[in-house]
């Protein structure tokens, strides 16, 4: 009785409240966090078979150096690069014609680019597979038959940019409007004064987005990218919904993901893809090290 | 308001934004009047803003409320799932950021760069061991196996961090002077004031539960227990016509989230844009 009146006092002491409170948090990472990734690395060095398991050093880690695993970077990296090059610019500038004087019915156009991003990856994935149909009827073929171009099989057709016009197009819909807000509510912070000042020293629109604008909505675009590098590198539903399952032809739509859960899932060789997911975690840390430090996280919190 | 719409550039940027608009709202017209036709014809044709009334009808709603497909037990078990995940992810979450905003103790700066960490690293990467786990602890095939891996949510934590870092520290030292105990404050005093803060969190977490998909999809493998995503996901089959179910049912499942949305966008956009904000 009194150990357990000790142990409650203990508990309600304010030196080991903090510990409490954040106890939930040390219990999901240590258990569901830390314990995995050391399986993972156990595994990466193994042949795990059900009820055998064997040392096999660097075979795993040897055997990525492979025509597969090298298409699915290329296609993650290029996918990345893709849509940081469209969703930063082109919600930038939509984000500033949104907020000019001369825009009306603002509201209502920030919800409407707003709601595709609310849409569950299934739907939205399998909407997009019925738009991008081989068919002529199809929403796109019968657009573009309008213009007399004739009916293209966009999805794992002979030409592979068809297939990632699809993709992008896709990343594009869901989350321009998402960064759309992020840049809105950092042009809140902007001053209007030195828009004036700018004006009276004659500078033009132009000349303002891109000495004032552009250069004081730099936190923001750092965060977009630091999302969309996660985004993208870790994409694989996107593809996943569009080709309905995990076989795109000839692998163009094959990501590093989409790699990992081949090999680990649907063909069960556990080693290997603990491999695949260990070098991602290394590649994903050094990312994010580098992109924090660039941002300057670490003397914030330091 | 008239005058700004005589100025010339403004009818330009009007004409784009109304440019833009269709094409991002295409997509749900299709779908939606793809709802109406029979599910043969998708099959055949693909979906296309063509409005045809001789082959139009509410049929396909009429079938997916009927009680013979599986459709409801799914919307259930959504429901089901993402209620729990919100409440509870949100009392943890809170919890640990309230520890991480008022306290000053050891480790504390090393255990929140965990926190971003976390935050960073895409989950499929640790999806194998973290299976192996949840069999290990007899949780799959229940949606203990879906919630208690992400509780403690760092994307929440952060959020609540931040939201309560502007707290002046004194007011808790108040409350600690009238005999308040830690936990005490924490339920009494601060969590009445975070309101805000989760009802924002709160449309973050559930949306994610809702639209939730590849983690499910591994933890849950029997019919009847399957969430709205996977339970439409198993209805996409080339080999099989379920077009019917499918598509009026994946229109029937964005329908609630899009009402929410138009009541509580405030919130909403507060929830997704959480990330951005810095303190």
């Amino acid at each position: 009785m009194s150990l357990m009146k000790r142990m409650k006092s203990l508990a309600y002491s304010q030196k080991l409240a903090p510990f409490v409170f954040i106890s939930p948090f040390i219990i999901v990472f240590l258990l569901f966090f830390i314990y995995p990734v050391i399986s993972t690395v156990i595994m990466s060095f193994q042949r795990v078979l059900p009820g055998q398991t064997e040392f096999i050093g660097f075979t795993n880690f040897k055997n990525l150096f492979n025509g597969d695993f090298y298409k699915a970077v290329t296609n993650s990296v290029i996918y990345t690069v893709i849509t940081i090059a469209v969703l930063i610019p082109v919600p930038l500038i939509l984000a500033v014609f949104l907020d000019s004087r001369m825009m009306v019915f603002k509201n209502f156009f920030r919800s409407v680019f707003f709601i595709p991003a609310l849409v569950s990856i299934v739907v939205a994935g399998f909407t997009f597979r019925l738009i991008f149909g081989e068919m002529p009827t199809a929403l796109l073929n019968s657009i573009l038959a309008n213009f007399g171009i004739e009916a293209t099989k966009w999805l794992g057709g002979a030409a592979q940019w068809t297939t990632f016009l699809a993709l992008l197009l896709l990343c594009c819909w869901r989350w321009t409007g998402v960064n759309i807000l992020y840049y809105l509510s950092g042009l809140q912070s902007i001053p209007g004064e030195l828009y004036e000042s700018a004006a009276i020293d004659g500078a033009d629109a132009f000349q303002r987005l891109r000495h004032i604008t552009v250069p004081l909505l730099r936190p923001v675009t750092i965060y977009i990218l630091t999302i969309s590098i996660y985004g993208g590198m870790s994409m694989f539903l996107e593809s996943f919904m569009l080709f309905a399952g995990n076989r795109s032809p000839g692998g163009s739509g094959l990501t590093i993901i989409g790699y990992l859960y081949r090999h680990g899932w649907e063909q069960a060789n556990i080693g290997y893809g603990s491999a695949i997911g260990l070098v991602m975690l290394i590649v994903t840390l050094g990312v994010n090290v580098i992109q924090l430090k660039a941002s300057g996280m670490f003397k914030k919190e330091g | 308001m008239k005058a700004k719409i005589l100025n010339p550039k403004s009818i330009l940027l009007l004409i784009l934004f109304v440019i833009l608009a269709a094409v991002t709202l295409t997509p749900f017209l299709s779908i939606f009047l793809a709802s109406l036709r029979p599910g043969r014809e998708i099959m055949r044709q693909g979906i296309s803003l063509n409005i045809d009334l001789s082959i139009m009808s509410f049929d396909n709603y009429a079938y997916l409320f009927s009680g013979e497909t599986m459709y409801f037990t799914w919307f259930k078990n959504s429901v089901l799932i993402t209620s729990v995940q919100s409440v509870l992810t949100l009392i943890v979450s809170a919890f640990v950021g309230y520890g991480f905003a008022m306290y000053e103790f050891k480790f504390k700066n090393l255990l929140f760069m965990c926190v971003l960490f976390i935050m960073m690293i895409p989950m499929e990467i640790i999806m194998l061991p973290l299976y192996q786990l949840i069999i290990n602890l007899k949780l799959i095939d229940s949606i203990w196996g879906i919630i208690l891996p992400f509780v403690a949510s760092p994307l929440p934590i952060f959020f609540f961090r931040q939201y309560l870092s502007g707290i002046p520290k004194d007011f808790l030292d108040a409350a600690r002077v009238d005999g308040c105990s830690e936990y005490g404050i924490f339920a009494r005093i601060i969590a009445p004031l975070m309101k805000p803060a989760f009802a924002s969190m709160g449309i973050f977490v559930g949306m994610n539960s809702w639209n939730n998909f590849l983690w499910p999809l591994i933890v849950l493998n029997s019919n009847d227990k399957l969430t709205l995503t996977i339970g439409l996901n198993t209805l996409i089959s080339p080999y099989r016509n379920n077009y019917d179910v499918l598509i009026a049912g994946a229109v029937f499942s964005v329908i609630p989230i899009i009402i929410l949305f138009l009541f509580f966008q405030k919130y909403f956009i507060a929830g997704m844009t959480a990330g951005g904000i810095k303190g």
